[in-house]
């Protein structure tokens, strides 16, 4: 059974539709970049899998591990082990950061008929998959991403990412606003969560991302659709012919 | 409504009510004389009402109709409900002092052992000393305030609290009002606390009602005093029954280069009014106030406050937060009066109220005063719905819908709670904030 299955999608925000039948199959281990131009609806084919409100889907369906995502609440989606790592993660003044991961946490465990974690184990969890990612204990102490630098913000989802442990991992734009060290450092945390269980879709405007996080897949879209897919050999194809051939092919 | 015809009612039913119980009330020294001319000054308006500017959001013509009986003198069966509802309401590492009914319950008070400095007494007490200055500063409260008039007239007791100079009080002192009737009454409260020069004090008050008491009034005023030098914590929890109103009003100067940092929390009574006159009389000091009010249904809670700026190089503070559920109604009024010669006055106000039912009421009523050139002063309001852009990034990390909304609930009010200094009572607010949410969900 493929783990996310999007079939013939179509979204509409407000009396614009978007999606005009998008379909994508990713399995277990794998990687699928998305690319695409500004607008072709590659941001709001990640707000849709997590459930944002604010979209209509007017057609298609979405599977994940066989069942129907659209019917799920956002909550109940991220305990099932869909996780949208933000393009732009929002800054929540007064709650801290450490609170925020163990409350989601548990909410997710609880979700799924699990034990909570206890404070110390939650701590000891925390802790060691900060240290891998280099992130320093003072930042799990400030409010959510309160203050944060871009690549700190980045990083701050990463965490979450590994620590939640989902099974598909939806990556938004995550070179936006990163400079090179910050941008290595952050796929290299990515990089490091690949498995054989989990599969990964990396939204991206540029390629520059793809050197880092190395696809197996790549979709191109545009105006809604995706309008190739091949190798991580299409991401380069596009760097160097740009967007315009596949604007004319939609 | 016939206005005329309503203060008639109320005026003479009160006169009456204060002829009957006029065995139970002090009336040492003058205070028969004040007591009159409060009552006539009571009269002039009755309940506040709409048209009266101070009252506009709060018409207590419309959300008390009228003042209940006076309560009857706490007997042995009220006394053992108030004790049942001290295991709830009592503060560990405290000082406790109860009122009950509007009377001092000295036997559910902890009064021996007193810190060196520290003079306690009920008010009848105090009043009964004949101590006119004392007496002048009971009765200080501006009795053209309505409310405050009705409370100078019928007051029964309350707790007066002397501090001397250099006593550093750690232990703090817990003011409880617990209303135990079991017939529908009101009560009538007023409190001093004297804080001498160079001293330091935490007072809490909270209001409660044990289990069985029928619907009531809480009237309650206090007067505080600080001293040069000195510094005063304050903490208010309004936890009242659901069907009670609550109206209280304060008066508190500062002396030079003294510090006030009150917090109030109304979460309790169908209807409450808090309204405090903070005035600076020395140069140097400062004055934090953080509100909180948590509401539901159809509860309905006003802060009033004046901060009257008379000297100069004081600054202020004021941090309120309303969250407002279901067809709630939170209201904030705030002066800030700089005076003339109130030069290098530094004073702030910022409101925030979430609203969290399309029935929810929060009205912001702040005023600046200032008739000095050399001050820098600032208010701001907002009001508006919890941000759907973080309720999303919560729920998407897998916080059911309710759970999101208690998370940023507490982050909201958190920034006024954590200005308690005293961390067992900044963890108490934090409780009973928690309590409220809990409920919610």
């Amino acid at each position: 059974m493929s783990l996310l299955e999007v079939k013939n999608l179509q979204v509409r925000v407000e009396d614009r539709e978007i999606l005009h039948g998008l379909s994508l199959t990713v399995n277990p281990g794998e990687v699928h970049a998305i690319m695409g131009p500004n607008g072709s609806g590659k941001s709001t084919l990640s707000h849709v899998i997590a459930g944002k409100p604010g979209y209509e889907v007017t057609g298609g369906e979405i599977l994940f591990k066989g069942e129907n995502l659209l019917e799920m609440a956002p909550d109940e989606r991220a305990a099932k082990g869909v996780f949208l790592a933000f393009q732009y993660p929002v800054e929540i003044p007064g709650v801290a950061t450490m609170n925020f991961l163990r409350t989601a946490l548990n909410a997710q465990r609880k979700a799924r008929g699990e034990s909570e974690y206890s404070t110390p184990d939650f701590l000891k969890k925390v802790r060691e998959v900060a240290k891998s990612l280099n992130i320093p204990q003072d930042m799990l102490k400030r409010g959510v991403n309160v203050g944060f630098s871009g690549g700190e913000k980045k990083r701050n989802e990463i965490l979450q990412m590994a620590l939640f442990e989902p099974s598909l991992c939806i990556l938004d734009e995550m070179d936006s606003g990163l400079d090179i060290d910050a941008l290595r450092i952050a796929a290299d945390g990515v990089n490091a969560l690949r498995s054989p269980d989990r599969a990964m879709v990396v939204i991206t405007h540029y390629q520059r991302l793809l050197n880092y996080i190395v696809p197996d897949f790549v979709h191109v879209m545009s105006k809604g659709r995706v309008v190739k897919s091949g190798g991580k050999e299409l991401a380069l194809e596009l760097e160097e012919s740009g967007y315009a051939r596949f604007e004319d092919a939609a | 409504m016939n206005v005329a015809l309503a203060k008639t009612d109320t005026g003479s039913a009160l006169e009456a009510a204060l002829a009957a119980a006029r065995e139970r009330l002090p009336a040492g020294g003058k205070v028969a004389d004040i007591r009159r001319q409060a009552l006539d000054a009571y009269e002039r308006t009755g309940l506040p009402h709409r048209r009266i500017e101070d009252w506009k959001y709060t018409d207590l013509r419309v959300l008390m109709r009228e003042v209940l009986p006076l309560a009857a003198a706490p007997d042995a069966a009220v006394l053992k409900r108030a004790e049942a509802a001290l295991k709830t309401a009592a503060i560990e590492g405290t000082r406790r002092l109860v009122l009950v009914d509007g009377a001092f319950a000295p036997g559910l008070s902890e009064t021996n052992g007193l810190e060196k400095g520290v003079s306690i007494r009920s008010l009848r007490e105090a009043l009964d000393g004949g101590d006119g200055a004392l007496q002048a500063q009971l009765f200080s409260l501006d009795t053209s305030n309505p409310m405050v008039a009705l409370n100078s007239a019928m007051l029964t007791d309350g707790v007066v609290i002397e501090i001397a100079d250099g006593t550093v009080l750690s232990r703090p002192l817990h003011v409880v009002h617990i209303a135990a009737g079991a017939a529908a009454s009101s009560m009538f409260t007023r409190s001093l606390l004297r804080l001498g020069k160079n001293a330091s004090a935490t007072l809490v008050e909270s209001y409660v009602a044990a289990d069985g008491t029928r619907t009531y009034q809480a009237h309650d005023s206090l007067v505080i005093a600080i001293g040069d030098h000195s510094r005063l914590d304050h903490v208010r929890l309004v936890e009242d029954a659901a069907d009670a109103v609550n109206i209280s009003s304060s008066a508190v100067t500062l002396g030079a280069h003294a510090h006030f940092n009150i917090f109030g929390m109304a979460s309790g009574a169908a209807v409450s009014r808090y309204q405090a006159t903070i005035a600076f009389a020395g140069e140097g000091s400062r004055v934090e106030t953080n509100g909180v009010n948590l509401l539901r249904g159809r509860q309905h809670a006003d802060t009033t406050l004046l901060m009257d700026h008379a000297v100069p190089n004081c600054a202020s503070r004021e941090v309120f937060r309303a969250v407002i559920d279901d067809s709630a109604h939170s209201v904030f009024q705030g002066r800030i009066i700089v005076r003339p010669d109130a030069q290098k006055t530094d004073a702030k106000m910022m409101t925030r109220a979430l609203l969290l039912s399309d029935d929810a009421e929060a009205d912001n009523k702040p005023e600046l005063e200032i008739f000095a050139d050399d001050v820098t002063c600032g208010h701001g309001a907002t009001s508006g719905a919890l941000d759907e852009s973080l309720l999303f990034y919560l729920r998407a990390r897998g916080l059911p819908e309710k759970d999101a909304q208690a998370l940023l609930i507490q982050a909201f009010v958190g920034e006024a709670i954590e200005s308690i200094a005293n961390d067992a009572l900044r963890d108490l607010a934090e409780a009973t904030a928690g309590r409220w949410l809990r409920a919610r969900a």
